[in-house]
């Protein structure tokens, strides 16, 4: 191990209130959940000295997962019975393992089990959070597009209050995010989509377990009784600087109805909306080859289905 | 910043308590390796790649590279040298040695782990393959492994 561990302090709070409130010493300790990106810097001898604050300590941090009832809409789901589920709410330290042994949300929310299990390996998942992917920020995070494709929220909470931030407008450039250094992510918030709703994910790296994303699309497309597009997301990680919602495309795509030439107008759309990075895993023209072959895979099969 | 010091730090291992001063931040690895004095659990990339420091934290799988040891509090930990019974290994361990599943040894300790864990709960991975692809073998060309891992748990 390559850092002087001396040049390090843990503070392992027993409450959320205590939490919060050291958060507001300069400089703001800095969250550990499970360590799966913390300890690789800290091993290599890059992590930052300083005081880190253990979210292991604090129970209200650790709620099993919860699914909420929604508004009942007696078209879709009858009239009478049980109200449909509403939202599924991850809390700070729910991992992707929690995830994957979780009959309801695997049903309610398909794409997050498949990416779970596609990050790292067993031993990582029964430790690494979906907070903890969100606030590390990397463009080639794994749980964050098909989270932005559900249309997320993160709840912030400081010591002033909480607030919720679409999840799509939390990242504005490389590792640049929405919370401020008071604020930790106490909860992640996901509407169950439309009855009927498509989803799509594909994650496109070296190996099929431990490897990074060199393209990855999480989508999702709610389509109506004449196949028109209701609503579509379409999330790419490792393309841009960071998690990409690309919008331009979406909104060409949205009012018309699904058929060929549609899909032709979405692949140019997507062609000169992306700016790919060039990095170690790949090139920007493979990234650009590829994000457009998995749009076109998305909106091909849900035309066939 | 002053140099912080160690904390006292408890936790119970393969069935004992242990306690002792450790700084929070140490690697749990580390910690069962140098303070507890249990060296079956080995050290390959020390970046969470490579499974050689799997260990059971809770009984789920971790990489004990990954896991500072303050995490570790309060908790049950399971290490290779706690899966034999009354001096007789596991049924994992024999078949292992029966089907030449280890020929160094440095990744077995962790293998052996992951595949404990799997037998003990196949829902937890899509298949054999998905449960131990977080652990590299250089010697086996994991056929063996495979064998080894079926025998044991066809018992
Ligand atoms: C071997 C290996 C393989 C991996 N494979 C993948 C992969 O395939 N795909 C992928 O996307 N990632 C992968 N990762 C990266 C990592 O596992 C994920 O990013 C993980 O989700 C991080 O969660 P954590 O709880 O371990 O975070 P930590 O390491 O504890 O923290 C990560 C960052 O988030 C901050 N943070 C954590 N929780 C909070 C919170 N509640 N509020 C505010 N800030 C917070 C921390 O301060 C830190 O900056 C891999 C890591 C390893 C070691
Ligand atoms: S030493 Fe922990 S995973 Fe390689
Ligand atoms: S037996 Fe040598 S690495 Fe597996």
């Amino acid at each position: 191990m390559k850092s002087s561990i001396a040049d390090f302090a843990v503070i392992s709070p027993r409450t959320l209130a205590e939490a919060l409130a050291s958060l507001r010493q300069t400089p703001p300790p800095v969250p550990l959940a499970g360590g799966t990106d913390i300890m690789v810097l800290l091993n290599a001898g890059q992590l930052e000295p300083g005081v880190y604050l253990n979210l292991y300590s604090v129970p209200e941090l650790r709620r099993p997962i919860e699914v909420s009832a929604g508004v009942r809409d007696a078209g879709t789901w009858g009239a009478g019975g049980a109200d449909p589920p509403g939202e599924v709410r991850l809390s700070a330290l729910t991992t992707y393992a929690d995830v994957r042994r979780h009959a309801e949300v695997r049903r309610l929310l398909p794409m997050l089990p498949l990416a779970a299990r596609e990050i790292g390996a067993v031993q990582i998942q029964s430790r690494a959070t979906w907070a903890g992917n969100i606030a590390n920020a990397s463009p080639a995070a794994d749980g964050v597009p098909p989270l932005m494709a559900y249309d997320a929220t993160v709840e912030l909470s400081s010591a002033a209050g909480v607030r919720q931030v679409a999840l799509s407008e939390f990242y504005s450039g490389y590792k640049q995010t929405a919370r401020r250094p008071d604020e930790l992510i106490t909860g992640i918030r996901i509407p169950v989509p439309a009855p009927g709703s498509i989803d799509y994910f594909r994650k496109v790296g070296t190996r099929k377990f431990q490897a990074i994303s060199k393209v990855l699309l999480a989508g999702l497309v709610e389509l109506g009784g004449s196949r028109e597009i209701r609503k579509i997301r379409l999330v790419f990680a490792s393309v841009m600087p960071f998690t990409y919602r690309a919008r331009k495309t979406e909104s060409v795509l949205e009012g018309r109805r699904l058929e060929p030439g549609a899909v032709s107008l979405a692949v140019e759309t997507l062609r000169t909306e992306l700016k790919p990075i060039d990095d170690i895993r790949s090139t920007a023209r493979y990234r650009l080859k590829v994000a457009c072959n998995l749009l076109e895979e998305f909106l091909g099969t849900t035309m066939g289905c | 910043m002053s140099a912080p010091a160690e904390e006292k730090s408890s936790f119970v291992i393969n069935g004992k308590s242990w306690s002792g001063a450790v700084h929070p931040l140490k690697r749990l690895l580390d910690t069962i390796r140098e303070d507890v004095g249990l060296t079956g659990t080995k050290e390959g990339c020390g970046e969470g790649e490579c499974g050689a420091c799997t260990v059971f934290l809770d009984g789920q799988v971790v990489m004990s590279c990954m896991v500072p040891t303050c995490q570790a509090e309060g908790k049950q930990i399971t290490t290779i040298e706690g899966l034999a019974e009354n001096g007789r290994l596991h049924p994992m361990q024999e078949s292992f040695a029966q089907e030449g599943g280890a020929q160094c040894g440095i990744c077995t300790p962790g293998m052996i782990m992951a595949a404990v864990a799997y037998a003990r709960d196949p829902g937890s991975a899509e298949d054999m393959r998905e449960a131990l692809a977080g652990n590299l073998c250089r010697c086996t060309g994991y056929i063996r492994i495979f064998e080894a891992v079926k025998k044991a748990m066809a018992k």
